[in-house]
């Protein structure tokens, strides 16, 4: 921690005095530090990308060669509870951005309301996944510890073993990464009551925000890929 | 100069600025990362060096007489594995990337100093996880952790091993996503993308495969850890997953790593046959983009270690055909480092000696690669000791040579002080002689038929073997020396002054040891990278830094 930065801690600082003190030594000015913040986070982005694609590649692969095991374990979805998480994480989307809006004209509070709806939303969502989860135990589909599956369909069911495999893999490091940006936001939450962010100086919640983005995204590939695809066979 | 030195002497600079234990553990300055990377992962390089020499002294006779066949096993994959995650992929990037990186650019500091030290951290985290998994018994599936033997049958650490390789590619993924930032957003005034030093494009290139690879890496980790705990089957062919799918998954990153190891080193060779010939490097544009060109390429080539793993036969042909490419840009940086040295005014450091093995070494190892992407000699020579020579001529015959020759040239620009020559050239003789005979011998080995990863072999092996252990033997000495006269040096060595070698590059223009901001204040650029002819001519000196030292 910053000596100085400690010692104004709680007090009211001007907004220009804010962003002295948040520029980092090695930054000539504040617009530096921001575009390298901006990109170095864009750039972890990118390694997210790199990171949830080896996971849907293979979930790829094994569709092109398991297709109606494949089906069989999609239809099995709760296609409700992923469509209310759907809708959830586009709201949680929504928030987020008010709350960099909030967080640029320097209101306070508003960001803080902003922030912690976002931080709701998101906990909404790993209350539904989890009761999504204790489903798929008490239906005996968590491959390796209690995987037993019968339904209709010309199939070998080691085959949808693979496929919940993957949707817990897949599902849970999201719900890791949601998990993480929980944490994320929480710590926003207790800076902004600090007042450590001005209009000036306000990357911090902007960085989170591509971050949630990112995540909500991650999902809105997942949804579809794991629960809708195969949806028409019903019909 | 004089005064420079004078001056240097009398500032402080990041070495002495602070000399407590918690300014070095809770440093955000990327000099003193830099020191604690090279402490560690020289340790590490002994470390696997001890698990080498055990390996050769197992093969100094044909029957199994050292180590059991399963002391065996683990010995090689611990091994592979401390040299490459612990050591290789860390070496020249963390510790001289992390060094010279903002100091080239003319930056303060790395775009994002506290999670360099953060990386430092997980990179060191990681090691505990991999030397856990050592002291508890070790691993015995090769450095490649190859499903379904790592998820379902080997019996040892597999998942303290596999997560530990996991934790340090996120150390990885951080130091290259800190170098791309510091090379887009930090460069100092003047200093346009064609003046960088061609060290700079190396580690971009290394950075963009770090940050684009080990991701993927991390995930197949995850999955062999999860299938382990809790048999989830994605790569067991039993419960009807697809091991290829594992090995598809692991070489889409293993293979670019192979440049992750390499390149850094490219860029140091770069620059230091520019600095020992005076000239500046021929053909840079072209240096510049091969670097890109292989890291590039290097992400299309990776099914050529599955040639004989039951791949398709055309996908097998594309693979071998976009291996072959990877010849063009590795020979675009063959050829034009030696079109510097055609009328340079070459001096023999022992960095320079360094910069000759690697360019004859990396010629070898990559000649012979080409051999094995050929898909009809792969089949022949395939797990047999040919592979074992090819690689060992890239990675230590190019990435170790890279670093040794790392290490000298910028050891008086680290530590302020002079290795002595003599006997640093001496250690550079016998670290090139004992590595060719640990390892020529392995080419006529596996061409012979000698499979690897066996502790017994036939007994007509045995004089090759002989002649290998020997080497290794000689290569051992070549590589403890250094450590001898290097910690000499700092107490003994003369004063090196902020240039000994009359180099260009910002880094020669401050002080040695830097100061802990690197430069006086901010210098401006306007000339181009290795402007040997400026420096050289009479009425210019080498001073020219020297108003930027202050």
């Amino acid at each position: 921690m910053h000596p100085t930065m400690a010692s104004t801690r709680g007090l009211k600082l001007p907004d220009s005095e804010t962003a002295v003190h948040n520029l980092k030594h090695h930054f000539a000015d504040l617009e530096q530090q921001k575009a390298t913040s901006t990109f170095g986070m864009w750039l972890f982005l990118v390694t997210e990308i790199m990171f949830f694609g080896g996971m849907f590649a293979s979930y790829l692969i094994y569709r092109l060669s398991y297709y109606n095991a494949w089906v069989a374990g999609s239809q099995t979805m709760e296609i409700k509870l992923g469509a209310i998480n759907t809708a959830v994480l586009i709201c949680s989307s929504l928030t987020m951005v008010m709350a960099v809006h909030s967080a640029k004209l320097g209101k306070r509070k508003l960001t803080a309301i902003f922030l912690l709806l976002t931080l709701l939303l998101g906990l909404t969502f790993l209350g539904v996944k989890a009761v999504e989860y204790h489903g798929h135990w008490v239906h005996h589909e968590v491959p390796g510890a209690n995987f037993h599956f019968e339904h209709e369909g010309n199939y070998d069911p080691r085959q949808v073993s693979i496929f919940f495999s993957l949707y817990f893999a897949m599902t849970g490091m999201h719900a890791l990464h949601m998990i993480i940006g929980a944490g994320l936001l929480t710590w926003l939450l207790i800076a902004n009551a600090r007042r450590r962010f001005s209009p000036e100086y306000n990357s911090p919640v902007e960085m989170v925000g591509l971050y949630w983005h990112f995540v909500d995204l991650v999902w809105i590939y997942l949804f579809p890929l794991l629960y809708l695809i195969s949806h028409h066979h019903n019909g | 100069m004089e005064t420079a030195i004078h001056t240097s002497e009398a500032k402080t600079n990041y070495l002495n600025a602070d000399y407590s234990i918690k300014s070095w553990l809770l440093t955000t300055d990327h000099k003193r990362i830099a020191i604690l990377y090279l402490i560690s992962i020289t340790l590490f390089f002994f470390l696997g060096g001890l698990f080498a020499m055990l390996i050769r002294l197992e093969l100094l006779t044909p029957a199994g007489d050292l180590v059991l066949d399963d002391t065996y096993n683990k010995l090689f994959t611990m091994h592979g594995i401390v040299m490459i995650f612990l050591f290789l992929i860390p070496s020249v990037p963390s510790v001289f990337g992390n060094f010279l990186v903002p100091m080239m650019v003319g930056a303060k500091d790395l775009a994002f100093p506290k999670l360099n030290l953060a990386s430092w951290y997980i990179f060191m985290a990681g090691a505990c996880f991999i030397l856990y998994s050592i002291l508890t018994g070790g691993v015995d599936t090769g450095w490649t952790f190859y499903t379904p033997y790592s998820t379902t049958y080997s019996n040892t650490n597999v998942i303290t091993a596999g997560l530990g390789v996991f934790i340090i590619g996120f150390s990885s993924i951080l130091t290259g996503l800190n170098f791309i930032v510091t090379v887009h957003r930090m460069r100092a005034p003047g200093l346009t993308w064609s003046r960088l030093p061609l060290f700079i494009w190396a580690h971009y290139a290394t950075s963009v495969i770090m940050v684009l690879g080990t991701p993927v890496l991390a995930i197949t980790l995850v999955l062999v850890v999860l299938e382990r705990l809790f048999h989830f089957g994605i790569f067991d062919a039993k419960m009807g997953g697809d091991p290829l799918l594992f090995q598809h998954l692991f070489w889409f990153y293993s293979h670019p790593a192979v440049y992750i190891m390499i390149l850094p080193s490219m860029g140091v060779i770069t620059e230091v046959i520019a600095c020992f010939s005076r000239k500046r490097i021929f053909g840079y544009n072209f240096v510049a983009m091969s670097s890109i060109g292989i890291a590039v390429l290097g992400f299309l080539v990776w099914a050529h270690h599955m040639f004989v793993a039951g791949i398709s036969t055309y996908a097998a042909l594309i693979f071998s055909l976009l291996s072959f490419f990877v010849a063009i840009p590795s020979a675009v940086k063959v050829f034009n480092w030696t079109a510097t040295l055609y009328k340079g005014s070459i001096t023999f450091e022992t960095p320079m000696l360094y910069a000759f093995a690697f360019i004859g070494l990396f010629t070898i190892g990559g000649l012979t690669g080409i051999f094995l992407a050929s898909i009809g000699v792969d089949l022949h020579v395939h797990d047999t000791y040919f592979v074992v020579a090819h690689f060992h001529y890239i990675m230590v015959g190019g990435g170790v040579t890279g670093f040794m020759c790392a290490l000298h040239f910028w050891w008086p620009k680290i530590t302020g002080k002079m290795y002595p020559e003599a006997f640093a050239k001496l250690s550079a003789i016998m670290v090139f002689i004992g590595f060719n005979l640990t390892f020529f011998p392995q080419f006529l080995l596996g061409y012979l038929g000698m499979p690897r990863r066996y502790h017994a072999y036939p007994p007509e092996f045995q004089v090759l073997n002989v002649l290998s252990t020997a080497g290794a033997s000689i290569l051992a000495v070549g590589f403890l020396m250094p450590m001898i006269y290097f910690a000499w040096s700092l107490q003994y060595g003369k004063d090196a002054g902020p240039n000994p070698y009359r180099a260009a590059g910002l880094e020669w223009m401050t002080a040695s040891p830097p100061p802990t901001f690197n430069f006086a204040e901010t210098p401006e650029v306007t000339w181009e990278a290795y402007n040997y002819d400026q420096i050289d001519a009479p009425d210019h000196g080498i001073d020219k830094g020297v108003e930027v030292a202050g």
